[in-house]
């Protein structure tokens, strides 16, 4: 097996140097591991706060502002409320399916996260079939939807994840196809060789200029669609359904879910900076010369906007219902879709790329 | 390490089989066969052919499973349990897969293996050549008789899920 773990050299030699060889890997395994669980925790704790003061800020409200100064430690007290608080559950469920639920979920995000180059060094795993390994590990989270709705023995739940099933295993597919038509443009599936190709050729969504253009709008409906958010939250939709797949969770099997979904909107932003705004690059390469600037900065700057983008479908748009929701998919966006596939393919084959 | 990792994955495939067979709770045992298919994909991560391992994900995780829990959702209520086997047909069962694995165990010990020498991993791109290649080696006649196959069966699909128009 050969995992390249190149997030810093130094500190890999240093292990290396005092202890033996065996051990060392381990060690480093375990101190990746909990760097990006760290990671984890802290972008879901803060998105959370995000989202609630750009809820707050769209609806002229302020937002939490009691627990720290302008209530930055309110998600942090959130989360210690939630770790105290008792788990239920009600009665004749399917008690092993019904813990596992959450796991699935939150690990298919998890596992998702160490893929992507946060900057040069910063990155976990480099495989040659990048992008397509996102899309497989995220094809699993949704197993966790449906298990949870179906073991909860609860009828709202039922239908939330009935709903989560049809939305995922249809949006997948644009969410695919869209990587697909940018993937054209790099050649590669490998996430630090496509941004190695946006360094000479300027940023993807420029150089394949219409179909990429066009590739990143559909990406951001499906990809909103993946994570389950508004405007197609139809899974979770309070005033039909109490709190959809999750209404029988409390505590911290609760907070999974709830993390999960911030997660996952965290890895759509970052594919969405990959495939089409250059990762970690500077804007005009202002920064490509200095070697000790963190270009960790970038991505999260990008990471962010695109976040912001998001949450602000979140707060616009009413939610669809479900025969909408599969209209626009299968009548709108897959042939959309297949037409810039091949578009897009046509502008490689006459070499019209910036 | 990577004999380690490989005991493990094959003691999950080993157990995982068993309980998704011997489990009374249909939801479960797909649970459990979830779980083999992804130490299968671990088997592939292990031996550095990560393409098919994240292929054994898409299809199997994302397509299969989930297409196999939804129609359980759809018709299976969370107190049903499903009848137990007759002892005649598990006997028969067990015979088979004793046979196939006679098979399989035959095949491997007698197949000769040698070790690989300038080992390079596989790229996507190779794959894609092999698979739409037409000269010496390549798949494309396969590759469009199951898209024919594949194109049959979604019109079918359409056909049956359609049903007769209500005028009619």
């Amino acid at each position: 097996m050969n995992i390249p773990l190149n997030i810093t050299k130094t500190i890999h030699d240093w292990l290396f140097s005092i202890m033996p060889e065996g051990v060392a890997t381990v060690t480093e395994w375990v101190i990746v591991a909990a760097a990006y669980l760290a990671l984890f925790a802290v972008a879901g704790l803060y998105l959370v706060l995000l989202e609630r003061k750009v809820a707050a800020w769209f609806q002229l409200r302020l937002g939490p502002n009691r627990v720290g100064p302008w209530g930055i430690f309110q998600t942090m007290a959130d989360a210690l409320k939630l770790v105290s608080k008792e788990l239920t559950s009600n009665a004749n469920i399917d008690k092993f399916l019904y813990n596992l639920a959450p796991y699935f979920v939150i690990l298919s995000s998890l596992i998702a996260i160490g893929v992507f180059p946060f900057s040069r060094q910063f990155q976990a795993l480099d495989i040659n079939i990048g992008i397509f390994f996102l899309f497989a590990v995220s094809s699993i989270g949704v197993i966790g939807i449906l298990l949870a709705g179906w073991s909860s023995n609860n009828k709202f739940a039922m239908i939330g994840a009935m709903r989560s099933g049809l939305q995922t295993i249809s949006y997948e597919l644009s969410v695919g196809l869209s990587m697909l038509t940018m993937v054209l443009l790099t050649g590669s599936l490998q996430l630090s060789e496509i941004i190695e190709v946006q360094r000479t050729g300027g940023w993807l969504i420029l150089q394949g200029h219409i179909p990429a253009i066009i590739a990143f709008m559909i990406f951001m409906i499906a990809g909103t669609a993946e994570t389950n958010r508004a405007p197609f939250d139809l899974v979770e939709a309070e005033s039909e359904l109490g709190a959809g797949f999750h209404t029988e969770y409390s505590g911290m099997k609760f907070a999974y879910f709830f993390l999960a979904e911030f997660i996952n909107m965290f890895i759509i932003a970052s594919i969405a900076v990959v495939l089409f705004f250059g990762g970690w690059l500077s804007p005009f390469g202002i920064t490509d010369d200095i070697t000790w600037f963190p270009e960790t900065i970038w991505f999260v700057i990008k990471v962010l906007g695109i976040i912001f983008l998001m949450m602000w479908f979140r707060w616009t748009f009413p939610r669809l219902r479900v025969d909408q929701l599969l209209t626009l998919e299968w009548k709108y966006l897959l042939p959309i879709n297949l037409v810039n596939l091949v578009l897009m393919a046509i502008i490689i084959w006459l070499n019209w790329t910036i | 390490m990577e004999t380690i990792l490989f005991y493990i994955l094959s003691a999950l495939i080993v157990v995982f089989s068993i309980a998704s067979v011997s489990s009374r709770k249909i939801l479960r045992a797909v649970t459990y066969l979830l779980f083999v298919l992804i130490a299968i994909s671990g088997i592939y991560f292990l031996v550095d052919y990560s393409f098919l391992g994240a292929v054994q994900l898409t299809v199997y995780g994302g397509g299969v499973i989930v297409l196999i829990i939804f129609s359980v959702l759809l018709v299976h209520h969370i107190e049903l349990e499903l009848e137990v086997t007759p002892i005649k047909r598990k006997i028969i069962a067990g015979l088979i897969s004793v046979v196939g694995l006679g098979i399989t165990l035959w095949a491997i010990y007698t197949f000769p293996f040698t070790n690989a020498t300038n080992y390079k991993s596989i790229e996507v791109a190779d794959i894609g050549r092999k698979l739409l290649g037409y000269g010496d080696g390549g798949f494309i006649l396969p590759f469009e008789v199951i898209s024919v196959l594949l194109l049959a069966v979604m019109v079918g699909a359409i056909v049956i899920a359609k049903g007769k128009k209500l005028n009619e």
